[in-house]
């Protein structure tokens, strides 16, 4: 199995990289590499779904530590690039890597979780029968095999990490209440609160203020600002205040491309980005 | 902070104080009051247990574990199983085939081949009834079998990504399949008429009260030991990755874990208990055959469970009680009724106790709980 070869957030000396192939990329599970500053790369990514063209020749970058923000109009495919991402979905063609060395498009979804890519759904998807600390325990980054899942036990690091976690986000008091409980900001959160559990090094998030109050919003903006850096991520959002406070680069998706890119500003004053978007 | 999140010993984590005297006490009726009343009363006393009582309730215990079987993947995992009667079948086949040896040659052709096999002119058995006169290797077949069916058919299913309905017609077609296989007469299992006539087990006479009553209770210690382990497992983080699976399984996916592992493991292990059941069955109630794989039996389990409560492990066992205890009443005094009394039963279930008599139980529990202390809710006051 391949996914016991893969230890997360392993980085190689950059080897292989160096070893000689024309395109310094090579399908390698097991090691992240992210030696070249780059931690995901999309190239010329299509997928159709019955003739509808979802992505057509997308291609992206993401710097490590950056924190890129995703906008475009509905049908854009921006939940579409993040399902091929994480393997949900397979592209027709192109590639996608996950630093240098690891190809997404030939691991399955728990093998590209463990490899070190965290993804929020759109709905905030938590365990809602489970605790909020169960829900952390769930995700929290250790041998997800069955073996340990019967008979391992949380060590006090992990418990201190969780602990860490439900003050990151807010949720402290309520570590024992069902998550079905809490509210929609709340899940919001808990979901976040479950991606970091997982020490991703990169961060997929699909609208994570959605439904929040302005508050929940703020809170979470300065969550997202104290992250980056430590993380790469990656936010799909429609709420333009949201994502001013948080971008330093922002990515236009168009009819399942890249339309335009850049900081907020030069985004902003794209005639095409206006004529699609924007202006609207 | 850490202390709070203390991880209880394995004790405590299965059962409170007051369930496990309660499962002491279950324990000791089936070992000890059962017994006595049934094999040390003369048979004219108030409190004699009959012959019948202890057969019947032998062959609900069996129908018990089978219960606890499903609630597993059913009730925990969210995969409904329409086949779970092939598995139960299988098992008791397995230990069938090791009674039929059993009988020797006092067959009624005096052969050393069973009946069965004289009559379609067989001169020895067939490959795969090697070794089925020795006990242990008819134990290992009772797991086995029913083990890799499950372990096989399992993986191509939740591989595929079948679930919801579909993975249940299949289950359906699959148990219809082997009863039609079972149905005939060259499969070497006996036709439609199956394993019967039963003589002897581990070479003592199988018709005895005593045999009847160490059967009945190792049935019993099995159920509460099955109960047991199953309790252990779904109080583990596996268990809690199986009903993050029923809940959410693409989360489960995303948070790094193989959902295939997780219900292929539960669901083999589910199939084997039923396997065990079967082979339980089979001494007690003295015939098996290919009925017992009729499609319209596994859905009956499924309802034992539904109506008991799912996900509660002790639900799905009062279940096959209530239902069980119902069936032979009714099948006695208006047997015409019970299909019907079955389908009522289910959509009364479904609908107003969708978490079953133990739900119902809970909420009167829960109601008089809150009318004590009316202000307790964390998240009320959060």
């Amino acid at each position: 199995m391949m996914a016991e070869n893969i230890s997360t957030g392993n980085i190689s000396s950059g080897s292989l990289a160096n070893s000689g192939y024309a395109d310094g990329r090579v399908s390698q599970p097991g090691v992240l590499d992210t030696t070249h500053g780059v931690v995901l790369y999309m190239d010329d990514i299509s997928v159709s779904f019955d003739g509808f063209r979802a992505l057509n020749k997308l291609s992206l970058a993401i710097d490590v530590g950056e924190l890129r923000c995703i906008i475009g109009p509905n049908g854009a495919g921006k939940t579409t690039m993040m399902d091929v991402i994480t393997g949900k979905t397979r592209p027709d063609s192109g590639t996608v890597f996950f630093g240098q060395t690891l190809d997404c498009t030939k691991l399955t979804e728990p093998q590209i979780a463990q490899a070190g890519i965290g993804r929020k759904f759109q709905k905030p998807t938590v365990f809602e029968n489970h605790t909020v600390f169960e829900n952390l325990e769930l995700a929290i980054k250790t041998d997800k095999g069955i073996w340990n899942s019967l008979f391992g036990k949380m060590t006090g690091v992990q418990l201190d990490r969780i602990g860490q976690i439900l003050e990151t986000i807010n949720l402290r008091d309520l570590y024992k209440s069902r998550a079905g409980l809490l509210s929609h900001g709340q899940k919001q959160w808990l979901e976040i609160g479950m991606l970091l559990a997982q020490e991703p090094r990169l961060l997929l998030l699909d609208e994570p203020v959605a439904g929040m109050t302005d508050h929940e919003t703020e809170r979470t903006a300065e969550l997202l600002n104290s992250l980056a850096g430590s993380h790469s991520i990656m936010v799909v959002e429609h709420d333009m205040d949201f994502v001013n406070s948080i971008a330093r680069k922002v990515t236009v998706l168009h009819q399942g491309s890249v339309l335009a890119e850049g900081s907020m500003a030069q985004v902003q004053s794209n005639e095409e980005v206006i004529e699609v978007y924007l202006g609207r | 902070m850490p202390q709070l999140f203390a991880q209880p010993s394995l004790f405590s984590r299965l059962y409170s104080g007051k369930a496990w005297s309660m499962l002491a006490a279950a324990l000791a009726l089936i070992c000890l009051v059962f017994h006595m009343l049934n094999l040390l009363l003369p048979a004219d006393s108030l409190f004699h247990v009959s012959d019948y009582t202890v057969a019947l309730t032998g062959k609900i215990l069996c129908y018990a574990i089978v219960a606890l079987a499903i609630d597993l993947v059913w009730g925990y995992t969210g995969i409904l199983s329409l086949g779970h009667g092939v598995f139960f079948a299988l098992g008791g086949y397995a230990f069938g085939m090791y009674l039929m040896r059993q009988i020797g040659m006092d067959g009624s052709y005096h052969s050393s081949l069973p009946d069965f096999m004289v009559f379609l002119d067989w001169k020895t058995y067939p490959w795969y009834w090697q070794m089925t006169d020795h006990f242990w290797f008819a134990l290992l077949l009772v797991l086995l079998v029913p083990g890799v069916l499950a372990f096989v058919f399992g993986y191509f299913a939740f591989r595929s990504r079948i679930k919801g309905v579909y993975f249940s017609i299949i289950t359906q077609a699959m148990t219809y399949a082997f009863m039609l296989l079972f149905f005939r007469n060259e499969t070497g299992f006996g036709g439609n008429n199956g394993f019967t006539d039963f003589k002897r087990l581990l070479d003592m006479p199988i018709t005895t009260p005593q045999m009847r009553m160490a059967l009945f209770i190792l049935t019993g210690c099995m159920l509460i030991a099955l109960l047991l382990v199953s309790r252990a497992i779904v109080t583990s983080k596996f268990g809690r990755v199986l009903t993050a699976i029923r809940d959410a399984e693409s989360r489960v996916m995303f948070s790094g874990y193989n959902p295939l592992h997780y219900k292929l493991a539960i669901w083999t292990f589910s199939a084997m208990i039923c396997g065990i059941a079967g082979a339980l069955y089979v001494p007690q109630v003295g015939i098996i055959n290919p009925s017992e794989m009729s499609p319209g039996n596994s859905i009956e389990i499924a309802i034992w469970a539904a109506v008991g409560g799912r996900g509660t492990l002790i639900g799905p066992l009062l279940g096959a009680g209530i239902v069980n205890g119902a069936k032979s009443y009714f099948t006695q005094a208006f047997p015409e009724y019970w299909l019907y009394f079955l389908g009522l039963l289910f959509v009364l279930a479904t609908l107003y106790l969708p978490q079953g008599v133990l739900g119902l139980f809970e909420k009167l529990k829960a109601g008089r709980r809150a009318v004590k202390h009316s202000d307790n809710n964390p998240i009320e006051k959060a």
